[in-house]
């Protein structure tokens, strides 16, 4: 069977996963990779949980979806969303996760914690992770809105393309008047990751 | 050259190679964006229309006029177009139409699981099931000839993950199809009894062609491998299934799921030791198979609920887990909720602090029913929360009349609203009913609908007036609150569940995350005023949350509506602009 790589990008509705995915698709397909990408629109866009699945292959990529134990790599936009894919972490993959904090309604109505140090937890379970403050990054290159580029930009020092072909599709989705910021996020997200 | 498409925009690029010239739907998820990419192709018109019963027609009369025709739905939005959809299959079409049904399992945005297939069945029209991009392109050219060859409406299902999935696609020009010829011939467009009786004979036989077509159509694929596992199956469930087996099992994908085959299901279960279907929702093909005699395992071992992956089938036919590590946490679930700045916040508070009966509908505002404003009762379908409620107060008498509200927006109002509030009006119960406003069709990702003052190509188009079609219908009190002012929508609500006839107020503000909407600057909270009563807590605001023991805004979220900082007794919540 051909090797399929698999990447997951999990966040809070709102937080612009899904054009992070499409760049990385992108990406992938002037690759010359067979690429699917399955999002998720609807309900679940309004400040709920979203999931994209991000899939290439040098052979043929069948199922659009990534299931428990089967993601190269996690991109999680919000520390609690991390914790919630992580049972999608293949074992000897990589999770990257933007350390920002954002309460669900649970949460805010006081009838659950939000759970304390997530991050040093998943670390303890000897899961390879990457934690960055994405928002504050972004913020730094202009627009609170562009953590999902942050995150593209660390993503694209793990992954084996030039960074040329990154900001190219980061060109084609991006809308222009916010092309500079976009640009600074992406190389502040590159600096973070050595 | 190969691109990635989404599912829908694939459909929609289908549309525009197959010479399409007609689209009108109305929106639902997972279907919207197939009508949303129809719509950038000038040399298609396409409309939303009020609801998909309206579509279905509109595509049916210019499908007589001898266009190539198409209209695309969520599962749901075809029990509304079904009336049609079983009588346009004994007139059949003209120029080819085509409807695009898609399902949700897993109900990741829709109120029920139901498997659109049974509709083929029931109206006896051939259905055909794509399972990636390039197929819901090809499928769509292919079901367009099926249409005119065979002189029926042809069905496409699709799924959440079928529309919603990108993936490469081929592109192809336009054919050129000219306007078929409108040939006046009652006996096969007016169904009435006796042309009828003659039109189903026609649909019959229809059938038993279609029936044989699929034996030898290259819709349906065998695809031959390792011999002791054979999978039928058909859609996104051919994908999963492929990706666990790969070419160790031998498949039989089904492109066209209605009519079934029977000798090529023979024929492939002579070739495997086992045979499964995996098929996601009911057990269509199952049943098929079982009812000629071929023994195949299907719902003993997959279940009729939710979505199917690839690890659903490795673990139940192979038994197959994989390994992976999780927290030792309870992880509070994140639901959907209302966005800060939503105009329909303000309004369930209120509900909630009167607790109104509330007879609610699908939309943005069915989210007034979770916590902390759990202000809603019901949720059925779209448009049932007005005749919902009058049965409620029929019911009920006095008591409930003068205890409840429907709440309904502005696009569900003009879906299937309106005749609900025609039978409140005309039979007489003094209901109170909510239309609230936001001047868009929120939900499905900012559609114009008939009140918005713009159509699906964004150009300017006649408003209908929400104000007056309720005058129009007999509402003698009709009146209009900003929602974000908590005083007057209180007693807006407070006189009208009061009042001794029906009722109707227009909570009227924007959606939010319109383009046009202009923010205030972002509230505070003066940390010395704040004593913890948690009192703006109540709205459910994401923008608010506890920070070192006292209330927090967040300003990057918050839109400066001052729905909060009516409820704070201590002037704590400042900064912003007056909104009321």
């Amino acid at each position: 069977m051909s090797n399929v790589f698999s990447i997951m990008l999990v966040g809070v509705g709102g937080q612009g996963t899904l054009l992070a995915s499409r760049i990385l698709g992108d990406v992938l397909l002037s690759q010359g990779y067979d690429v699917k990408v399955s999002e998720v629109h609807g309900m679940s866009q309004r400040g709920g949980s979203v999931v994209t699945y991000v899939k290439y292959s040098n052979g043929e990529v069948y199922s659009p979806v990534v299931t428990e134990g089967e993601a190269d790599i996690i991109i999680a936009f919000e520390q609690l969303e991390a914790a919630r894919s992580l049972p999608m972490l293949k074992k000897g993959g990589k999770l990257i996760t933007n350390t920002q904090k954002i309460s669900p309604m649970p949460v805010i109505t006081g009838a659950m914690n939000y759970p304390d140090d997530i991050i040093n937890q998943i670390k303890e379970l000897d899961v390879d992770i990457i934690a960055v403050d994405a928002l504050k990054l972004a913020i730094e290159a202009g627009s609170s809105k562009a953590v999902n580029v942050v995150l593209m930009g660390i993503l694209s020092k793990i992954m084996p393309f030039e960074e040329k072909i990154w900001q190219d599709a980061l060109l084609d989705n991006v809308p222009k008047k916010a092309i500079s910021i976009n640009e600074k996020a992406f190389i502040l997200g590159r600096e973070q990751y050595k | 050259m190969s691109k990635l498409f989404l599912g829908n925009e694939a459909v929609a690029r289908g549309l525009y190679e197959a010479g399409c010239r007609v689209v009108s739907s109305y929106p639902g998820t997972p279907s919207t964006e197939i009508t949303e990419f129809a719509a950038k192709y000038d040399e298609i018109y396409a409309e939303w229309a009020p609801n998909e019963k309206v579509a279905l027609e509109v595509a049916l009369g210019a499908g007589i006029k001898g266009a190539r025709s198409f209209s695309a739905m969520k599962h749901v939005g075809l029990n509304v177009a079904a009336d049609p959809l079983f009588t346009a299959s004994y007139t059949g079409v003209n120029g080819g139409v085509v409807i695009a049904v898609a399902d949700d399992p897993g109900m990741h945005s829709s109120q029920n699981e139901q498997d659109s297939r049974h509709y083929a069945i029931a109206a006896k029209l051939p259905m055909l099931e794509p399972a990636d991009s390039q197929e819901c392109k090809d499928y769509i050219k292919e079901a367009f000839e099926l249409s005119e060859e065979f002189d029926t409406p042809v069905l496409i299902r699709l799924s959440t993950r079928v529309s919603h999935s990108q993936s490469k696609v081929e592109i192809c020009d336009r054919q050129q199809i000219e306007l078929k010829e409108y040939v006046k011939n009652p006996q096969k467009y007016v169904m009435v009894p006796a042309n009828a009786r003659n039109r189903h004979v026609v649909v019959e036989e229809r059938q038993s062609r279609l029936a044989e077509l699929a034996e030898t159509s290259p819709l349906n694929k065998v695809e031959i491998g390792g011999d002791s596992i054979g999978i039928i199956t058909s859609g996104i469930s051919y994908q999963y299934a492929k990706e666990v087996f790969g070419d160790k099992a031998s498949y039989l994908k089904l492109g066209m799921v209605n009519p079934l085959p029977t000798k090529l299901i023979e024929d492939f279960a002579k070739k495997v030791d086992k045979l499964y279907v995996v098929e996601e929702l009911d057990d269509i093909i199952e049943t098929h198979c079982k009812k000629n005699g071929i023994n195949v395992l299907g719902k003993e071992i997959f279940s009729l609920i939710g979505e199917f992956s690839q690890a659903t089938i490795a673990e139940k036919i192979l038994g197959d887990k994989r390994e992976n590590v999780a927290l030792d946490v309870n992880i509070p679930v994140r639901p959907p909720v209302m966005c800060a700045g939503c105009p329909h916040r303000g309004l369930f508070y209120i509900l909630a602090k009167h607790k109104a009966y509330v007879s609610g509908d699908i939309g943005c505002y069915t989210l007034g029913a979770a916590p902390p404003l759990s202000a809603m009762d019901t949720t059925i379908c779209m448009g049932a929360s007005i005749s919902a409620q009058h049965g409620y107060n029929v019911a009920g008498g006095e008591d409930t009349e003068k205890k409840s509200v429907a709440v309904i927006g502005d696009s569900t109002f003009m879906h299937s609203g309106v005749t609900g509030l025609i039978n409140t009006v005309y039979n007489g119960s003094n209901s109170t009913i909510i239309i609230l406003d936001n001047s868009i069709t929120g939900m499905t990702g900012h559609q114009h609908n008939p009140t918005t003052g713009y159509n699906l190509k964004g150009d300017i188009a006649q408003t209908i007036s929400i104000e007056a079609v309720c005058k129009a219908v007999g509402v003698r009190r009709v009146r209009i609150v900003d929602p974000y002012d908590l005083k007057a929508t209180e007693e807006a609500v407070v006189e009208e569940m009061a009042a001794e006839e029906p009722s109707v107020i227009i909570t009227r503000r924007p959606c939010a995350l319109l383009k046009y909407v202009e923010y205030n600057p972002p509230l505070t909270v003066d940390r010395d005023k704040c004593i913890t009563c948690r009192a703006c807590f109540r709205i459910g605001c994401p923008s608010i949350s506890m920070k070192d023991g006292k209330a927090s805004i967040d300003a990057t979220s918050c839109t400066g509506c001052g729905v909060c900082s009516q409820l704070c007794r201590f002037d704590a919540i400042v900064g912003g602009k007056e909104n009321v």
